[in-house]
Parts: structure tokens; sequence; C-alpha cells
């Protein structure tokens, strides 16, 4: 897909209100944000701050209450949850998208083994996914998104189900990936050192309702990895943002327990 | 391996089964016109086979069975489908179904036998009534159970509508679908068996009726036999074989 580089992905004054029995939620509280094409954000945030519902939202997979998403084509989304298709073998399970398109079989055939190679799955095409480790699970996900080429790559936690050692490795391969494609990628995460290593910026929410609370740029060489000093350094001082608003959102936790 | 060692245990305790039968037959516990032996049992069979009375009532049954059952699951699939989308359906026939599912499906037949007349249509009807309502209930609570994050991923990857349920909701309802078919299967069954004996067509359960007709122990043995092996052929081996491969893909 050719994209217009000036063009840029923006969300605009969007807010998200939920409806829970009568009650109303305010998710999202006026998020303002512009995201170049090729740009690598991170969004980190307490639990319940809307991070979520805000990928849902550019995803358009749901609508908000306020605001507009100004975008080109449509966004690959990897879940928070894992979504591989239980009945489907790996290379049909990244197929999916292209089958939808009605291309030919050989030219699909071909792209999946592409992507297959790209995240380091050839010769697993014919598994079935509970036959593949967490890691793989990702993987085979992330190369059904990729192979769609969109120009907006969403992640909502993505690793966090993957243990440590697993996901250094994800990292190096995303970062990888993400030079090779080019692609536009916001990325939503609870872990602020792999905000940190992964990301060109990093966006901290408030606590519910979520509000871009503040933005770090990270201007550090790539590949970087977990233990680099900068990173530790740069975590620790959005450490400190974060921690307020996770106290906040104990606190809301507590009294509602009270009441 | 273990296969074999099951098929080997099962093998002994049918012997063993037989053994004991013939054991009572032997020592003249009940009358032998009540209680015939496992020989003269095994002779029936082979009369009813060589005569063909058997094989033609084997026959029409599957034949009724296959007719019934299939459009039981036909319209049993669409109704579910509809009923799960349609507020209004699920709040009406949803709840009527549930209702109706309470009564045995051969409490039908009169009613059929009136709109119908003695004939093929009236037994077609029981047995889909038999089949029908676990199908149905089978297919619509397993769409609304389908994990919306499917339903989601589906969308991003761009099957919309009709694509949708036909490439997401389908496959991710087969397992408590497959349950539902096979409930429903032996449901039609049973119908299907009461509907003949109550209604004397040919048939298996007419054969059966018969045997009692004319004192005849070994013929209502034989048939008896001959509707286990078939219930058996089905819910093991065919469904039973299908669950199987499903469970084996998904790692259930
Ligand atoms: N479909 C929904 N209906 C009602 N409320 C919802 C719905 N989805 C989310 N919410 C509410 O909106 C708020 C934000 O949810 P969201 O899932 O976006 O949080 P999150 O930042 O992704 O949290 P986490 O980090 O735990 O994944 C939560 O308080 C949640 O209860
Ligand atoms: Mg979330």
């Amino acid at each position: 897909m050719t994209l217009n580089i000036s063009m840029k992905l923006q969300i605009r004054n969007i807010n998200k209100k939920f409806n829970n029995n009568g009650h109303s939620i305010e998710a999202l509280d006026n998020i303002n944000m512009e995201i170049s094409y090729g740009e690598f954000v991170c969004l980190v945030g307490p639990s319940g701050c809307g991070k979520s519902t805000l990928l849902n939202i550019i995803a358009g997979l749901s609508t908000p209450s306020q605001g507009r998403i100004i975008k080109q084509g449509q966004p690959g989304f990897m879940f928070q949850e894992p979504t591989l298709f239980p009945w489907l073998k790996v290379k049909d399970n990244v197929a999916f998208g292209l089958k939808n398109l009605h291309q030919e079989k050989t030219a699909i055939k071909e792209k999946v083994d592409h992507y297959l190679k790209m995240v380091h799955l050839s010769g697993f095409e014919n598994a079935y996914p509970h036959e593949l480790s967490g890691g793989m699970k990702q993987r085979t996900a992330l190369a059904r998104t990729l192979i769609l080429d969109p120009p907006i790559l969403l992640m909502d936690e993505p690793f966090a189900a993957l243990d440590a050692q697993t996901r250094e490795i994800m990292y190096t391969e995303l970062q990888e990936i993400w030079r090779i494609t080019k692609k536009t990628i916001v990325f939503v995460t609870h872990n602020v050192r792999e905000a940190v290593c992964l990301g060109d910026r990093v966006l901290v929410f408030t606590a519910r309702p979520g509000r871009i609370k503040k933005e770090f740029f990270i201007n550090l060489p790539r590949p970087r990895d977990l233990g680099n000093l900068e990173v530790i350094k740069i975590s620790n001082a959005i450490h400190e943002e974060l921690k307020e608003e996770v106290e906040k959102f104990r606190q809301e936790m507590e009294t509602h327990e009270k009441n | 391996m273990k296969k074999i060692k099951l098929a080997i245990k099962i093998i002994i305790f049918l012997l063993l089964l037989f053994g004991l039968w013939y054991g009572l037959y032997y020592f003249k516990i009940w009358p032998a016109w009540l209680f015939p032996s496992p020989q003269q049992v095994w002779k029936t069979l082979l009369k009813g086979l060589a005569n063909k009375t058997l094989i033609i009532g084997i026959l029409i049954s599957l034949k009724r069975i296959f007719i019934g059952f299939g459009s039981a699951l036909l319209i049993g699939t669409i109704l579910g489908f509809l009923i799960a989308r349609i507020q209004i359906l699920k709040e009406t026939l949803g709840i009527l179904l549930l209702g109706l599912q309470t009564l045995p499906s051969i409490c039908w037949l009169p009613l059929a036998l009136l709109w119908f007349g003695l004939n093929e249509k009236a037994i077609v009807f029981v047995v889909i009534i038999g089949a029908i309502f676990s199908i149905t209930l089978s297919v619509q609570a397993a769409v609304l159970n389908v994990p919306i994050i499917y339903l989601q991923a589906g969308k991003i990857l761009g099957a919309k509508k009709f694509t949708l349920y036909r490439r997401v909701v389908l496959p991710a309802i087969m397992p408590s679908y497959l349950t539902g078919i096979k409930q429903g299967w032996s449901f039609a069954w049973r119908s299907l068996m009461s509907g003949e004996m109550l209604f004397i067509t040919v048939g298996l359960g007419q054969l059966l009726m018969f045997g009692r007709e004319l004192n005849d122990m070994s013929q209502v043995l034989a048939v008896m036999l001959v509707i286990i092996f078939i219930g058996v052929f089905f819910d093991q081996l065919v469904f039973g074989f299908i669950d199987r491969q499903l469970k084996r893909r998904w790692g259930l």
C-alpha cells in the first residue's frame, strides 16, 4: 500500500462512555494524538484506563461516543487474548485474511511461506494452534496480521502471557520486522521497560477516565534491549509518573469495595 | 497397542455374556420359547437376511431416519441461527421450543396421523420432531457462546457478514453442534422405533411387533440385536469418529 507520507494517523477528541446496567462509565476522556506513518508508539497506563478501548476504536471495532479517527486502510490487530482459530492449521490461520480477498491459491501459498519465514515458523505450517507454544502462537498471530500488509498495526499487550526469555526474543524480532516493513505501530503494554525498549514515543495514560498524562520521546539507537542503561533510566522516570496513577486506581478499587 | 487390548477385553466380555446366555438356556431356567438359545436367534437372524424381510426392514428404517434426521438437521440448523440472531425470535420461538422439547416425540404421533393420515409422512414427521429440538437449541446456544474475540479477529481480517458466518461462526460452533447432532440422532432413532411399533408399518419396529404376535421370541431378540447394532454403529463409529477427529484438531 502506498502512503502519502505527510498523512498521519489522527485521533481527535475521542471520548468513550460505556453503559453498565444504567451506570455510565467514562472510559476515555478527550484523547488527542497524531502518529506519523512508520512511527512506533507505546501506550502505558494502569489497568482499566481504556487502552484496549482506544485500540478497538482505532481498529473500527467500537465506535467512540465523541470524536473521530482519521486513518488510511484497515489497521491490523493483535489482541490481548489469543485469537488464533483453533479449527485451522497454522498456514490456514495465516492465510485467513487473503482468502477473504479471493486471491489466487499459489499466490496465497507463496505469501504464507514468506510470512511464516519472517516470524521463524517455517516447518510448522501444518500444526494446529494447540500444538504451539505461547510464543509460537503470538508469532503466528503476527504473521496472520502482517500478511494483509496493513499500514497500521495495533498491538494490545501481545506478549503479556509469555515468559521473560521468550518475550525478549520477541522484542528483537518485532524491532527487526518493524525495520523491514516500516509499519506504523501502536503498542499497548503494562511493562514500562518493554515500552521504552520498543517505542519511538511512550504515552502515559491517567487512571480511568483515560487521558494522556505525559509524553516521552525515546531517542535511543536500535536495536535496543531491556538491559540497556539508558532504557532503564528512562523507564524509571516513566515509572514515577505511572506510580501516581496506579495508586489512584488502587484507591478507587478500595472505595469501590467498601461501597 | 492400547486399542488392541481394549478390543480383546470387549471380545472376552461378549463371549462371557453369550456363555451366560447359553448357560441360562441350557439349564432350562425359563421355557425355551420364552428364552431361546443364541444359536436359535442367530438362525432367525440368518433366515431373516436370506428371505430379505430383515433386509427390507433395515433399509426402510434407515431410509426414514436419513430423510427425517436430514430434514431436522437442515431446518434445525437454520432455525438455531435465526433464533440466536433475532431477539424477537429468541423471546418467542426459543421459549416455545424449550417447552416443546420436554414432550416425548412419540406423543406427536396421534397428531401426525390426523394431519398426514396413515402414511410415510406421519412417521417421518415424528422423526423430525424427535431430532429437531436438540439440534436447534444446541445451535442457538453455541452461536451465542462464540467468543466475541473470534468475531472481532474475523472482522479485522476482512470476513464480513455471510463470510463471517461461514468461516468463523460455523466452525467455531462445531464442538457443541456435534453434541447436539449426536443427541438429535439418538432421539430420532428412538422416535422412529416407537413410531414403527405403534403404527405398524414395514420397518424394524414392525418386525419386532410381529415377533411378539407370533410368539416368536427369537425373532424379537434378533431384531433387538439389529437395532442395537445400528444404534452403536452410528453413535460410536460415525459420530464418535467425527467427534474424536474434531477434538484432536482443537486439542480438547
Ligand atoms: N464492553 C464494555 N462494556 C462496559 N464497560 C466496558 C466495556 N469495555 C471496557 N469497559 C470498561 O472500560 C474501562 C476501560 O477498559 P479497557 O479494557 O479499555 O482497559 P485497559 O486499559 O485495556 O485495561 P487492561 O490494562 O487491564 O487491559 C474499564 O473500566 C472497563 O470496565
Ligand atoms: Mg486491555
